[in-house]
């Protein structure tokens, strides 16, 4: 056992302390924005008309979860993203870090035990606005910060090891422009997959935003998920786990020459 | 004295199908300044990375501190200090942080690092920037803190990858003079360059290469006793005059070499040869007495001259 990891984590917390406030305060505006936008502007029309979609629910307080689990994933594929290509290209942080006992396998644990806390702050930031605004009681909220994790780490993984294996960023684009905006607006955030014809629904159940939001609406909410959790757990855990193992492939080919 | 800190026998490097090194042989003993010599491409830097135990060799054998970089990269990586081509450091963090986060990768205490930065920021004479971001730092500042960087594990090999391209000469002088006192105190460095002036001003012992190949091994001196002449004569033309003159010229030195603005004679006394010059009617634009230097010895060696 090496304590190297917990070094490279010390690395990413003291980067952070640079920005800490504007990262926190963009933590905190974005969800009230998208539940005031979303959950009490366009929420009120639905309301007008109550649907059993909605599980007799307002339709803020249903939505209210789906959006933090979509928060983890954005949040995961952003910091799976961004800051490795910073780190591998932009301002070489990992090339020099290769200069010191640090192994391959040391840089990818400890930045994805920091992506972990960052997702843990995050999606706790999002579950205190829940409490704010009413869509969740506090034990509700808590509990659904876990699955919004999981969802998050199932995002970051597999993406530090699509960002670990390109050259440039215009991959990394495309990977937001043609993967995560969809996921975001056809996974079960806003409506439930089965309002979508019936191949999109097929294609929903195999994405892993669904597996996400079906948990954390779950435990935000008290109701039963779509498949058993452990299904929906198994599916993040492995995404996650296959991630992790093809970044470390391609992170040992970019960073061992 | 006489323990060898790096041993390569046949190492060789390729990435694909081009050979970057191509099984050279080496031996650096501890205590010593040892140079690799060579233009763009030559290999250096991938020598460099094989040593350092963060590029795996592709054939032939390498021991450093009489371990093998793949199976111990982690132990030989602790006692190197590498100051790499590029400086690679944290430009959003501020100089002292930089050296501080680096140390923590040692798994050093913060106590010593802190103790450690002091000295090193005085060493690297950046104590007035020691909370300013990297990226407000010069380049010869910038390379000076990633010199003091590289010593933060005290290690006892240095790797200095180029430590003075780009800078102007004022800061060339300023690192020469740290690197120097570095020497003094008994450190083992490895420097890569371009340059032949900074390769004699600082290398016991260097190889010069080309094309990955090792094309000539020695001190700067016995290079330039073996390769040169003592003095060189660099003669200029009035512009579209260079042909005829050499024509004039045939015979006069025992090498002589033709560039396309000037040309250089090879002598051991290069005031007689100007006479001589002189006396067959030649008119030269410019004539420059020198010294022999290692230049002389990459063009005598190579055909080509080190590009600046
Ligand atoms: N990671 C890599 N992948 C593919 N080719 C590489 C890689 N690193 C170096 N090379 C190639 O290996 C050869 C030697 O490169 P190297 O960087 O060792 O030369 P160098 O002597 O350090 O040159 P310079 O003076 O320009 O720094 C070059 O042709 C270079 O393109
Ligand atoms: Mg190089």
């Amino acid at each position: 056992m090496t304590t190297l990891p917990l070094r490279i984590f010390e690395g990413q917390a003291l980067n952070y302390t640079q920005v800490w406030r504007a990262s926190v305060f963009s933590n905190f505006l974005n969800p009230v924005l998208y539940l005031t936008a979303m959950g009490i502007g366009l929420g009120s029309l639905v309301d007008r008309n109550p649907s059993a979609e909605f599980g007799g629910l307002d339709y803020l307080v249903w939505l209210a979860p789906g959006l933090l689990a979509a928060t983890g994933m954005q949040s995961g594929a952003g910091e799976g993203s961004f800051p490795i290509m910073a780190g591998l290209k932009w301002i070489k942080t990992f090339p020099a870090i290769m200069n010191t006992p640090v192994s391959v396998t040391d840089l990818l644990v400890g930045l994805l035990s920091w992506i972990g806390v960052r997702l843990i702050m995050i999606c706790t930031i999002f579950a205190g606005v829940l409490v704010i605004f009413d869509a969740a009681d506090i034990g509700r909220a808590l509990l659904a910060i876990f699955p919004a994790v999981l969802t998050g780490l199932a995002f970051a993984a597999p993406m530090a090891a699509f960002t670990s294996w390109i050259e440039d960023d215009t991959g990394l684009t495309m990977v937001f422009r043609f993967g995560i905006v969809p996921l975001f607006l056809f996974s079960g955030t806003f409506f439930p997959i089965e309002q979508l014809p019936d191949l999109l629904e097929g294609l929903a159940y195999a994405t892993p935003l669904f597996h996400g939001v079906e948990l954390t609406r779950a435990a935000a909410l008290g109701i039963e998920s779509a498949l058993p959790v452990w299904q929906h757990v198994t599916y993040l855990v492995v995404l996650f786990a296959i991630g992790a193992r093809l970044a470390q492939r391609n992170l040992t080919k970019k960073l061992r020459p | 004295m006489n323990e060898s800190l790096v041993t390569a026998r046949g190492l060789t490097k390729r990435f694909d199908d081009l050979t970057a090194v191509d099984g050279v042989d080496f031996d650096i003993q501890r205590g010593e300044v040892f140079g690799f010599l060579g233009p763009n491409g030559a290999g250096k830097s991938s020598i460099m990375r094989m040593i350092g135990a963060t590029s795996p060799i592709t054939a032939g054998t390498l021991t450093v501190f009489g371990l093998d970089p793949y199976a111990d990269g982690r132990e030989i990586r602790s006692r190197l200090g590498v100051v790499p081509q590029e400086n690679m450091l944290d430009e959003e963090l501020r100089v002292r942080d930089n050296l501080y986060i680096y140390g923590r990768y040692f798994s050093l205490p913060r106590k010593v690092i802190n103790e450690r930065i002091e000295d090193l920021l005085a060493f690297a004479h950046l104590e007035d920037k020691r909370t300013a971001k990297v990226e407000h730092l010069s380049g010869g500042m910038k390379r000076r803190l990633t010199i003091a960087r590289a010593l933060i594990n005290e290690p006892e090999l240095i790797l200095l990858d180029e430590p003075t391209t780009g800078l102007d000469p004022q800061a060339r002088h300023i690192l020469w003079d740290r690197l120097y006192r570095l020497k003094q105190q008994g450190s083992t460095l490895i420097i890569t360059t371009h340059y032949m002036d900074e390769a004699e001003q600082l290398c016991d012992r260097l190889v010069v290469m080309d094309q990955g190949r090792i094309v000539a091994e020695g001190s700067p001196r016995s290079l330039i006793e073996e390769h040169s002449h003592r003095e060189v004569l660099e003669l200029r033309f009035p512009v579209g005059t260079q042909e005829s003159a050499l024509l004039k010229l045939d015979g006069l030195a025992p090498r002589q070499e033709t560039l396309a603005d000037r040309v250089l004679l090879y002598v051991d006394d290069a005031d007689r040869a100007l006479a001589e010059v002189s006396a067959r009617g030649l008119q030269a634009e410019s004539a420059v007495v020198r010294r022999s230097t290692l230049e002389d010895v990459f063009l005598r060696l190579t055909g080509r001259s080190l590009v600046e």
